[in-house]
């Protein structure tokens, strides 16, 4: 692919940078690939209730490679993310049907927003932690979050023994009831699931581009040294980055819980892993300091669309995970040697200029 | 020509030019390597030493030009290719592998096997023991190089050059980091190897080392050589002069102003070394506004690491820093730049710029708060026209400001660094070496920018190793030497020699301890 440009002729440059377009667009052509795929080779793909069927199992994985994206351009990793979506189903799930036992004959209910604000603070708090042993402990990112990985997922079990907490329904003398409403109430006749994804996604690419925070963040990964001698609180911005993780989670176990109607402590299993892969396939550098939402968001749809159209192809799993990981390792192939040429066209601009 | 009497000369460098991207370092060179003989090389940070001894070990590729070995013309085109040939360098920045231990060091590549049977480290071990005791290193050959402090790294390495049982030994600054006690015993060891028929490459800064060791003595300035000579027929003043030269640089004229109150004083500023002493030995400096102060001080001298004590980058530092009369308390980086410090730090690409960011971005990374609404929102238009304001202030070139910033010339990136500083408003500027690596016209730039900013009032205070640059920029002079503060003198007080003579003092007490 860089063959094209070892001479340095004008053509030559002209059609690097067509090439170097084309990369830069990889993700979106990726997407309409598989969507042109599936449109002619599964059937029903196109329906309306398939896309939005599909674009509810996507908006799960979005949620978290969100979070992750900002992780990674910190030039962090967050293994975290799979087991706070578990611990905190369980959370929510118990709090539904349990309350909290105060241990003298009484026992609190809370009702169902605050159910889930408890359990985005739960999300919240695991992110802290994460936060807190990689900035105040030192601790690398990796291994602080495989830590979190087994610690939450071990709370998840202990919380009911390895049950699951089936049924969800609520009682209405309790004002538990409607918990439904988030897996799959509709607005608008979308799924209520994919309006939350677009606020937050909003948010998200809201913050990346136009605050101060979002900035920081790009400079904490892009080179931390530099980021700390410009007077950027370095700490304060990864705390943040892994607490938006731990927030993305805690709403994926919401969701799972509410579809579901029941929360199993072991829902989230690898789901860390499928956010990685999103992120990545959407433009974020695992070395830090590049990235954007919207590449993400188009990554995980990616992602998505190839494992639900497989399935409808009746294609057997065992294939459709190597051709998971074959589309990744080209996406970070592709992404590698984009990077190169436009380095080159860069040094070319520069050597005309003189 | 001189072919005759240059029996002894072993390698032959003939019109070697060398360009990166933009800057020519090295032009037109030629340059003799003899046989048991120490070569001098000496020159400013930045006049090409560097680039000409990685040429000739095989790191870099000459531009033009060839490099005769014995007569014949050869190629290096790695680092081994040019060990194959005889040819051993001991780096300025230390080349080990500090999760090794010594003796692995010094075989690293050239493991000593037996057969299958994998590494003989008790081989390894004896004759790393060897080298070292040539050098009475007292270095035991089993410690891991991370253990010891740099000094008895720099040792190890220069044993390892020795192992190599090199034709050509190139020393690239070998005693920055050693006591005086240790740079006998390399004395020692180098007249031993000369003895040898070794030809020697001696590279440093200090002049009365050169002048004790030296036999022949090249000086280069502004990647020519500017002199060449037999160290027996001249003295410092030669060397001196031949590195500064006689044309003046393109220096912007002090602008004549009044000097306000005193706008910054730093009392008593303390860094512990992690190898033992202080990297920054009890400095207390005070400045006013307006006035621009150099610190003149050799490599390890202990500027940077002021500096960075200064803004708030090591915890453990002690001292007190003073704004404009009142204590700064902000221990952190963030803090002591709202109090009106700010800091451009020596190395541009790793401390001063965000490579992956625009230059747009990068410029007002350190003072996003000033475009902001409702606490959280940037005003895109406040920010474009600072941005804008900024590029014209300082005459960056920049085409576009979203490109990134790595597509501009090191100039040009050094500004944005500039920039970036100035945008948090600082009542104290502290630059750290603001023209290394830039092309002259962007130094003239710079230095005009310098003037100006202090007739607007704005403290300066700024660290360099160029002689020329420091008498002509500043109001006063400052000279550190191994971590103290020697002197501070009136511009009109300094002479070049005493600068130099300042700057080798901390040594000299070493010396005297030793």
């Amino acid at each position: 692919m860089t063959t094209a440009t070892t001479t340095t002729t004008a053509t030559d440059a002209a059609s690097g940078s067509v090439l170097l377009t084309l990369m830069k667009l990889r993700t979106f052509i990726a997407l309409f690939a598989v969507i042109a795929f599936f449109s002619i080779f599964a059937p029903n793909f196109l329906s309306t209730a398939n896309l939005i069927l599909m674009s509810k199992h996507v908006a799960l994985n979005a949620f978290l490679a969100m979070g992750m994206t900002f992780v990674i351009i910190t030039g962090g990793i967050d293994l975290s993310v799979g087991s706070i979506v578990g611990l905190c189903g369980m959370v929510a799930g118990g709090l539904i049907l349990n309350g909290i036992d105060l241990q003298f004959g009484y026992t609190i209910y809370f009702n169902v927003v605050e159910v889930c604000l408890i359990t985005l603070a739960v999300g919240i708090v695991i992110g802290a932690v994460n936060g807190l042993l990689i900035t105040k402990l030192n601790v690398a990112p990796f291994i602080a979050t495989l830590g979190t990985l087994y610690v939450a997922r071990g709370f998840a079990l202990l919380s009911s023994g390895g049950q699951t907490f089936p049924n969800l329904v609520g009682k209405p003398e309790l004002s538990t009831t409607g918990f439904a409403f988030l897996g799959s109430g509709r607005l608008l006749g979308l799924p209520v699931s994919i309006w939350i994804l677009i606020v937050v996604a909003l948010a998200a690419a809201y913050l990346a581009r136009y605050t101060p925070i979002g900035r920081h963040i790009f400079a904490v990964g892009g080179n931390e040294r530099a980021a700390r001698m410009s007077g950027i609180r370095v700490n304060r911005v990864k705390m943040f980055v892994y607490m938006f993780s731990g927030f993305c989670a805690a709403i994926v176990g919401l969701v799972i819980s509410s579809e579901l109607m029941a929360s199993h402590p072991a829902t989230g299993n690898s789901f860390e892993l499928n956010a990685i892969a999103a992120a990545v396939l959407g433009g974020t550098s695992m070395s830090g300091g590049r990235g954007t939402i919207g590449g993400t968001i188009i990554g995980a749809f990616v992602i998505g669309i190839l494992s639900d159209g497989l399935v409808m192809m009746g294609i057997s799993s065992f294939w459709q995970m190597v051709i998971k990981g074959i589309v990744i390792i080209v996406a970070v192939v592709v992404d590698q040697a984009q990077r190169r040429l436009q380095q080159q066209v860069t040094l070319m601009q520069l050597a005309k200029k003189g | 020509m001189q072919a005759r009497d240059d029996d002894d000369c072993i390698l032959r460098l003939e019109d070697v030019t060398k360009v990166y991207s933009g800057i020519v370092a090295v032009r037109h060179a030629d340059l003799s390597l003899r046989r048991g003989a120490v070569n001098v090389l000496v020159g400013e940070n930045g006049a090409g030493k560097s680039t000409l001894m990685r040429i000739i070990a095989g790191v870099e590729k000459p531009s033009l030009g060839r490099i005769l070995l014995d007569g014949k013309e050869v190629e290096f085109h790695s680092p081994a290719d040019a060990q194959r040939h005889g040819i051993g360098m001991v780096f300025q920045e230390l080349n080990l592998f500090g999760n090794l231990s010594v003796a692995e060091n010094i075989f690293a590549t050239r493991e000593l096997t037996r057969g299958f049977r994998g590494i003989d480290h008790g081989a390894q071990v004896e004759r790393a023991t060897g080298f070292l005791d040539r050098l009475d290193a007292g270095i035991d050959a089993e410690t891991l190089v991370e253990d010891l402090p740099i000094g008895q790294q720099q040792l190890v390495e220069i044993a390892k050059a020795i192992s190599l049982d090199t034709r050509i030994l190139i020393l690239d600054e070998p005693t920055s980091a050693l006591s005086a006690a240790e740079v006998d015993v390399l004395f020692k060891v180098i007249r031993e190897l000369k003895a040898q028929g070794v030809a020697i490459v001696y590279i440093s800064h200090r002049l009365e080392e050169l002048m004790r060791i030296g036999d022949y003595i090249t000086v280069l300035r502004d990647g020519q050589i500017t002199g060449h000579a037999m160290v027996k027929d001249i003295d410092t003043k030669w060397i001196v002069r031949s590195m500064i030269g006689s044309d003046a640089k393109d220096f912007a004229k002090s602008i004549a102003h009044r000097l306000g109150e005193e706008a910054f004083r730093a009392e008593d500023i303390c860094l512990p070394r992690r190898t033992g002493g202080l990297a920054v030995d009890h400095v207390s400096i005070s400045l006013r506004a307006g006035e621009v102060l150099g610190i003149y001080g050799l490599m390890g001298a202990g500027r940077s690491e002021f500096f960075e004590c200064v803004m708030g980058q090591h915890r453990h530092s002690s001292g007190r820093v003073f704004v404009d009369g009142t204590e700064v308390d902000a221990t952190d980086t963030a803090g002591r730049i709202s109090a009106g410090l700010a800091l451009i730090p020596e190395d541009r690409q790793r401390e001063g710029l965000v490579q992956a960011l625009s230059i747009a971005s990068n410029l007002t990374l350190a003072s996003l708060d000033r475009f902001v609404r409702f606490g959280f929102h940037i005003v895109g238009a406040r920010e474009q026209a600072s941005i804008e304001a900024a590029i014209r202030d300082l005459s960056i070139k920049a085409p576009n400001p979203d490109f990134e910033v790595t597509s501009m010339s090191g100039g040009n990136q050094q500004k944005v660094v500039i920039g970036k500083a100035l945008m948090t408003k600082p009542k104290v500027l502290l630059m750290d070496e603001p023209s290394r690596g830039i092309d002259v016209g962007a130094k003239a730039d710079v230095f005009r920018t310098m003037r100006r900013l202090a007739g607007e009032g704005l403290a300066i205070l700024f660290s360099t190793s160029d002689l020329e640059e420091v008498m002509a920029l500043s109001d006063r002079i400052a000279v550190m030497s191994n971590g103290r503060l020697v002197t501070v003198v009136g511009r009109a007080d300094a002479t070049e020699e005493m600068i130099v003579k300042a700057s080798a003092e901390g040594h000299k007490t070493t010396r005297e301890h030793a």
